[in-house]
């Protein structure tokens, strides 16, 4: 929380409008709305989201935290019946632009899922899989250093070295994460949104992805989902607070929980719902 | 009749045992300081499934079993000129003694004066024996369903188990009609075993299985011996695998194709008009597809191959095309073809159900990696499919082995060792139906080359489903 590079204090959702101040933010959302068929899911959500530091977005179940997050890398085109809204930035460039092709969008976002999807291939061809679809390494000796190197920095080299050749679902669930993690970052990418990456998770293998993050966040922009107030807290450096569709408040994630500036923020951290 | 109606008895009965000893019990339950053991309806079936089965067995036994029994018995008191007959004519007399007991009409046979008598006589027999067993079967039914209604009521008592003894019926019944699936393919293989056993004493199988001429017909005269070499099934075994292979060129692309379609790319609309056009084909009989073949496709084919040969007549080519031009209606080509437009269906419906079972999360890590639709298909899907799709494979292949009325229809009799997809072929299933047509003496090798044919089918498709469980359980222990 003492990373410099957070950017300032957003506290209200209007006020985060105008606060890309230092032109730092990797991700910039305003007026984000999503329906699915005729339900509306997000309203007008204006939401910035630094690079270097991880953003945690806390809230109730339904509250569209989730939505959100697949807003960035497009994801919700894959649901029929979803609609977006809005403009959301990443590096300048409207992600919902006609001419912007998802697979590259996607290529550059990184996504963790709630429950822990390994591919059914060896450990070596999950992680492989991205580079390979990519070109983004064209000989063998070339993979297998791109692999190893994912697997290292998802801190998974170790227990999994002398057993690349294993199914990917062999795992456990905590090292089953990991590797999803390194699969996610084999390609590179500049952002990675993680959905509850540990509500699947036994709490061993929830401080290892925790850890895990905190080491990720030197080199990435990261956006985490979670219900674990505790665990925002833990890993964020920037917190915003969704609820019924509408982003609350957002801001460095010591204000959000010491300083609330809503009452429903303070109740939901309190414990008092959700 | 009779039987019925004592059925109906039976269970009126057994119903109103059921109400009694299910109102005794709950009039037990309501009685009793602490929980009884089994629920009313529990006490109402275990007394009504004592008071009903029994006797039912009893009464379907003797309805079974009657005519035999009593058969043997008249059969064993028959006048001595009766007993003198041959088996066929004394079969007749006693069949004709049966039908005047039961007042039919019997045959037209002429009998002696003597037999006449004897055949009355044993007519009053017949009618004695049947009155006899009849009251017999009536009264031992109506003794063990009273017995079982007693003993199940008796039991109603508190800590008596009857959940347990239900469970116990219940586990039985299932158990019968899983032996009598056992006990019927025990029945077909040992028939089909017994009578390849008598085949193959005429032809030796290694000349059954590895020869290469297969002419039934010369075995036809009764003074000719069997020459060697004419129950060859090799050549049927070729087509066989010809027109599958054909089929399976067609169906397993198209087939795949459309469910990866269906179930990755259609929109819900266009899938539910979709889906259901391709199982209606799937529910056209195949003497439909049959002469479609026939009629529409073999002549199609062969214009166009005929077409094709007259281009090329005359030409560097002369040879390929003097052969076009002499192409006829009937070849595994058109029936190969045909069976494979059947098949679609088949695989796809399959195919499409598999591959909606992979679960969305797959897709979804896959796409959030920045592949394409087609890349998350080929990459992920379909290999987290793949022990389902080899196994929609290998049943279309099992299909396309057994399948008999569009073979028989466009491609031909002739029997012929080729991989050539424009000659006329033979399959096994098409030489059995021709082999046990019509008018055939039964214990001749050409009839019972039959056996032989369809016991060589049964061990082929058989290994076909060995081999595709295995496939499928290698993968399931790599990837679930």
């Amino acid at each position: 929380m003492t990373d410099a590079q957070v950017s300032p204090p957003a506290l209200t959702p209007s006020a985060a409008a105008g606060a890309s101040s230092d032109g730092a933010p990797r991700i910039s959302a305003s007026g984000v709305r999503v329906f699915y068929g005729e339900k509306q899911a997000l309203f007008d959500i204006d939401l910035d989201v630094p690079d270097r530091a991880v953003t945690a977005l806390i809230g109730p179940s339904g509250c569209g935290k989730s939505t959100f997050l697949r807003c960035i890398n497009r994801m919700n085109d894959t649901i029929p019946g979803a609609r977006v809204e809005g403009r959301i930035l990443l590096d300048g460039e409207d992600v919902n632009d006609r001419s912007l092709d998802p697979v590259l969008l996607r290529a550059r976002v990184g996504m963790v899922f709630q429950k822990p999807n390994p591919f059914p291939k060896s450990i070596f061809e999950n992680v492989a899989y991205g580079p390979r679809i990519h070109g983004i390494a064209t000989s063998r000796p070339e993979l297998e250093g791109v692999v190893e190197q994912a697997l290292k920095r998802a801190g998974l080299w170790k227990e999994v070295s002398d057993r690349l050749d294993q199914p990917g679902t062999g795992l456990s669930g905590g090292q089953q994460q990991r590797l999803v993690i390194a699969r996610a970052i084999a390609i590179n990418p500049e952002v990675i949104l993680m959905d509850e990456p540990c509500s699947a998770l036994d709490p061993i293998a929830t401080a290892r992805i925790e850890e895990l993050i905190d080491e990720l966040r030197a080199q990435y922009c990261i956006v985490i989902v979670t219900h674990s107030m505790a665990q925002a807290a833990r890993v964020s450096q920037r917190t915003a607070f969704f609820h019924m569709g509408r982003l609350v408040e957002a801001g460095p994630t010591g204000d959000i929980f010491t300083r609330p500036g809503d009452s429903r923020t303070q109740d939901y951290i309190t414990g008092r719902f959700g | 009749m009779l039987t019925f109606i004592a059925l109906l008895v039976l269970v009126a009965f057994s119903g109103a045992v059921y109400a009694l000893a299910r109102r005794r019990a709950g009039a037990l339950a309501l009685a009793a300081a602490s929980p009884i053991n089994s629920r009313p309806v529990h006490h109402g079936a275990y007394a009504a499934v004592w008071t009903a089965v029994p006797a039912a067995l009893v009464l379907l036994f003797t309805g079974l079993l009657g005519d035999r029994v009593e058969e043997t018995l008249v059969s064993a008191r028959l006048p001595e000129a009766v007993r003198a007959m041959e088996a066929a004519e004394r079969q007749v007399f006693l069949d004709d003694a049966i039908s005047l007991a039961r007042g039919k009409a019997r045959s037209e046979t002429p009998y002696p004066a003597d037999l006449q008598v004897a055949l009355d006589q044993a007519a009053g027999e017949v009618r004695a024996l049947e009155s006899r067993m009849r009251a017999f079967s009536l009264a031992a039914a109506a003794v063990l369903a009273l017995a079982g209604a007693a003993w199940g009521l008796s039991r109603v008592r508190a800590p008596f188990r009857a959940r347990e003894g239900v469970e116990r019926w219940l586990q039985a019944l299932l158990l019968a009609c899983s032996v009598t699936a056992v006990f019927t393919t025990v029945g077909i293989v040992a028939s089909l075993v017994w009578e390849s056993w008598r085949f193959f004493q005429s032809v030796p199988p290694q000349a059954f299985l590895f020869g290469l001429e297969w002419d039934p017909q010369s075995a036809m005269y009764a003074d000719q011996v069997v020459s060697e070499g004419a129950f060859g099934a090799i050549p049927l075994f070729a087509g066989t695998f010809l027109i599958m292979l054909i089929a399976m060129l067609v169906a397993a692309p198209v087939g795949l194709f459309a469910a990866i379609y269906l179930s990755e790319y259609a929109s819900a609309r266009t899938r539910a008009i979709v889906k259901p056009l391709l199982e209606v084909l799937a529910g056209v009989p195949t003497v439909v597809y049959g002469f479609f073949a026939a009629l529409t496709v073999g002549p199609l084919f062969r214009a166009g191959f005929n077409a094709i040969g007259a281009q090329l007549v005359g030409g560097p080519l002369n040879e390929l095309g003097l052969y076009l031009g002499e192409v006829q209606n009937q070849m595994a080509l058109v029936a190969g073809a045909v069976m494979g437009v059947m098949l679609i269906p088949f695989v796809s419906s399959l195919s499409d159900d598999i591959i909606n079972a992979v679960p969305q999360s797959l897709r979804d890590g896959s796409l959030a990696m920045g592949a394409t639709r087609s890349e998350t298909v080929k990459k992920v899907v379909l290999p987290a499919a793949l022990p389902g799709v080899m196994a929609a494979m290998l049943l279309a292949v099992s299909r396309a082995v057994g399948e008999t009325m569009i073979v028989t229809m466009a491609a031909g009799l002739q029997a012929k060792t080729t991989l050539n997809p424009l000659e006329t072929v033979t399959t096994v299933t098409v030489q059995i139906v021709t082999l046990l047509t019509g008018d055939q003496e039964f214990d001749s090798p050409r009839t019972l080359s039959a056996f032989g044919l369809g016991l060589t089918l049964f061990a082929v498709t058989l290994m076909l489903n060995v081999v595709a469980l295995r496939i499928v359980q290698k993968y399931r222990e790599q990837y679930d």
